[in-house]
């Protein structure tokens, strides 16, 4: 037995050994930054594509003008009854803003002659005669007066003042000639057109092909909100009693093993499998109605309560065990221990996970295709609770549903509903984060 | 205990409520991704003037649409289901198992298909000769059967640009496909007599020749698009090469990026479809359920507004987008205001 000689050397001399892991801690320390900065890469490439595309769709062009109300062509029996009043079409309310745009060129001193003027008229929104319409319905006082009217520009128009359309591309285009973009130049000049802030695209509702500069996301917000709060509300109260129960009181053996096991299971499953569920369940079975944000929301509940119930449990897990024996050793019940002591504490963590489960299901598109949400709907769904069964979209579905138009101009509005799907998702993880920070306690 | 009680009474409103929303007020229609656009910008102007409210339109394709109609009869199921192609015997015994005895065929006018190319690459006129030589599996070369060994247009066809053969054409789950496959591909097969040299090999079993017909090359030259044509379109804006196939209503929405080749030495336009001498197009439907003609509001009237002249006619807002209106218009409007069912197939 000889003992192993190791050799003398300096501290202060690297040797070979030590620089080899030296140089290993680098290039691992590298390997690191490069994931990070891939991922940064990837997220930066996604937002300047998202928002390159989509911030315009926040800005729209308008056409401003005076149209004076004919009632004659508006009210043909002159009794001003709503009833009689709802006969005359949007045809009818068409031809008086033609001519009212015609009225308003001539008024400016621009010449429309070189255009025909089916040519002039397609520079206003198909959109325009239906708010015209809505305007005088709703007030047939108005019959006979001037009023100040402010409508969509055709898309083209709005694509030509963002620089989507372009004089090359017009003549190439069927839709638009150069003829047109120049009288909309005039009128931008002398204030018949403006381009300005476009509430209608948050707060209007879907729009067909043939006006796409009208399409807004007010009916996909609405549905969006309407399902995320019958999600907090059926899936706040199941979520946190199934973990309290399982965490707290359930016996540990096969069975709650067996629940376990699922419980992990379940939160993998893909989403459109909850989808088929749905319909066999809710729509066929149930005899819910199609494309109602009930439906959707039950669903999206199914989706998320695995993936509440899973960080409930691990954050009642985390209180620890010292407090259960400290309010038990005073006396008190296990229903008091858990609800005066263990919940409290645990609460922020179960928030957390339940707001991360809500923005997970608020971007889910699979399982709404099945149940009929990925749909054109125009109408609001009325007031909660009726509401809750009247046909609705989802923020998602409206991306999804615009990326799938012919038009152009719906590309530019998807990116913008990204815009707006993302900026919802961050102000729910804000406040899952600020919950986190002011009511978490380190032990 | 306050949120327990709070979810419990709104899960009661909820309950009640249910019953009460129970009576369906709005049209329900899905079906086929090629008549949606046109089916919303009717449910729009509809809504807008009639005083129902506005049909719920979804997409998903012509099958699945017409299988959802024919789920049964009920609120709960479709009222119409939009078909770019007509519907068949297997939809219709469906139908008629599930107790949907009677439907209502509506044919709202015609679609043409066309081939596109990049906005800045040359000029095509193609045969539909020219395509089955071109992505055909097996094509007649100096008379004999071979492997399709064209590589590029001008190897088809002399007259046509040297370019490299590169198609993007509808996968089999569209409606688009079928007649690319029938009036293109399988047009081509005879035209170019392989047809014939197939019917030969195989003994005359004209059903084999005709599957042999509408074999396409697996070397990637030709290449299925599952999605729209929005996909189409971005797949060939990355490859300039490319010749994709299109709906003429997208077509017409995008003229600034596509050029569109002739067919038959035709451009394909609203009038040579009309007309019927663009070869490629077909009828685009819709299929009602009679039984709901009294029992969802206004469901009789969408109908009528769809076939009118203000909305389906030559002039109307489908033709802007790109619908070639129906000559026999007339009959349809006819059939539709006397509730005419379909007769069995012919």
């Amino acid at each position: 037995m000889t003992p192993v000689q190791s050799p003398r050397r300096s501290l202060l001399t690297v040797d070979a050994r030590t620089r080899r892991r030296n140089a290993a801690e680098t290039r691992f320390r590298a390997y690191g930054i490069i994931a990070v900065s891939l991922a940064m890469l990837a997220l930066a490439v996604l937002l300047y594509s998202v928002f390159s595309n989509g911030i315009s769709a926040f800005r729209q062009t308008f056409i401003v003008m005076d149209i004076t109300l004919d009632s004659a062509a508006l009210d043909p029996t002159g009794q001003r009854d709503p009833a009689a009043m709802a006969k005359v079409t949007t045809i009818g309310y068409g031809k008086q803003i033609e001519a009212a745009l015609v009225h308003a060129l001539e008024a400016k001193g621009i010449s429309s002659a070189e255009i025909s003027a089916k040519d002039v008229s397609a520079l206003i929104s198909k959109e325009s005669p239906a708010q015209l319409r809505n305007i005088v319905l709703a007030n047939p006082a108005l019959l006979g007066s001037t009023i100040h009217f402010r409508g969509y520009a055709n898309a083209r128009i709005d694509g030509y003042f963002k620089g989507r359309v372009s004089m090359e591309s017009a003549v190439r285009d069927s839709n638009i000639s150069p003829a047109q973009l120049q009288l909309a130049d005039k009128m931008r000049a002398t204030g018949l057109m403006e381009v300005g802030f476009n509430w209608g695209f948050l707060t209007g509702p879907d729009a067909s092909e043939l006006r796409p500069e009208a399409a807004g996301l007010g009916v996909a917000i609405l549905g969006s909100l309407y399902m995320m709060l019958i999600v907090l509300v059926l899936a706040l109260p199941i979520g946190v009693a199934a973990s309290i129960y399982l965490e707290e009181f359930a016996p540990q053996n096969r069975w709650t093993d067996l629940i376990e096991v699922n419980i992990a299971n379940l939160a993998a499953v893909p989403s459109i499998v909850f989808g088929i569920l749905g319909l066999a369940l809710f729509i066929n079975f149930a005899g819910l109605p199609q494309s109602a944000p009930v439906v959707g929301a039950l669903v999206l509940t199914l989706i998320t309560l695995p993936r509440i119930i899973i960080p409930a449990r691990a954050s009642l897990k985390s209180v620890p065990p010292s407090i259960r024996d400290a309010a038990l050793a005073v006396g008190a019940s296990k229903m008091q221990t858990v609800l005066h002591h263990v919940l409290p504490l645990a609460m922020p963590g179960i928030l957390t996970g339940l707001i991360i489960g809500l923005a997970q299901a608020l971007g889910e598109t699979a399982p709404l295709l099945l149940i009929g949400m990925v749909a054109f709907v125009r109408d609001f769904p009325a007031a909660p609770p009726e509401g809750f069964f009247d046909p609705a979209s989802a923020l998602p579905v409206q991306v999804y549903n615009w990326t799938q138009r012919a038009d152009p101009a719906f590309a530019e509005r998807a990116s913008g509903a990204i815009i707006v799907l993302l900026v919802f998702l961050l102000v729910i993880n804000s406040v899952a984060i600020v919950l986190r920070r002011r009511f978490e306690r380190r032990w | 205990m306050t949120l327990v009680r709070m979810t419990l009474s709104t899960l009661a409103i909820a309950a009640v409520s249910a019953t009460a929303a129970q009576a369906r007020d709005q049209i329900q229609i899905a079906g086929s991704s090629t008549v949606l656009p046109y089916a919303t910008i009717v449910a729009e102007i509809f809504g807008e003037n009639f005083g129902f409210p506005t049909p719920v339109v979804e997409g998903g394709g012509s099958g699945a649409g017409r299988k959802k109609m024919c789920e049964g009869v009920g609120e709960n199921t479709t009222d119409i289901a939009n078909s770019s192609s007509r519907i068949g015997q297997s939809d219709i015994d469906l139908c008629a198992s599930n107790g949907v005895n009677e439907i209502m065929e509506v044919r709202i006018g015609y679609d043409g298909i066309v081939f596109a190319s990049d906005v800045n690459g040359p000029e095509f006129a193609f045969t539909p000769t020219d395509w089955f030589n071109a992505i055909g599996a097996q094509v007649l070369k100096d008379g004999v059967l071979v492997a399709n060994p064209n590589k590029t247009w001008a190897d088809v066809n002399p007259a046509l640009p040297a370019q490299a053969l590169l198609a993007f054409v509808p996968g089999t789950k569209h409606g688009t496909r079928e007649v690319f496959d029938i009036k293109v591909i399988e047009a081509g097969c005879k035209a170019s007599g392989a047809e014939a040299a197939f019917l030969a090999a195989n003994g005359g079993d004209a059903k084999a020749a005709s599957a042999s017909c509408m074999m396409l090359r697996t070397d990637g030259v030709s290449v299925d698009i599952d999605g729209d044509y929005t996909e189409t379109l971005a797949r060939l804006d990355a490859n300039k090469n490319a010749i994709g196939v299109f709906g003429l209503s997208f077509y017409q929405n995008n003229t600034d990026k596509l050029r569109v080749a002739t067919m038959g030495d035709i451009v394909p336009s609203t009038e040579t479809i009309a007309n019927g001498t663009y070869p490629v197009s077909r009828p685009l439907y819709f299929y009602v359920k009679t039984a709901h003609l009294d029992v969802i509001p206004g469901l009789q009237e969408f109908i009528e507004f769809f076939v009118s002249d203000d909305m389906a006619g030559p002039d109307g807002p489908l033709a802007d987008y790109g619908l070639v209106s129906d000559p026999e218009l007339a009959q349809t409007q006819a059939n539709v205001a006397g509730r005419q069912a379909m007769g069995p197939l012919n």
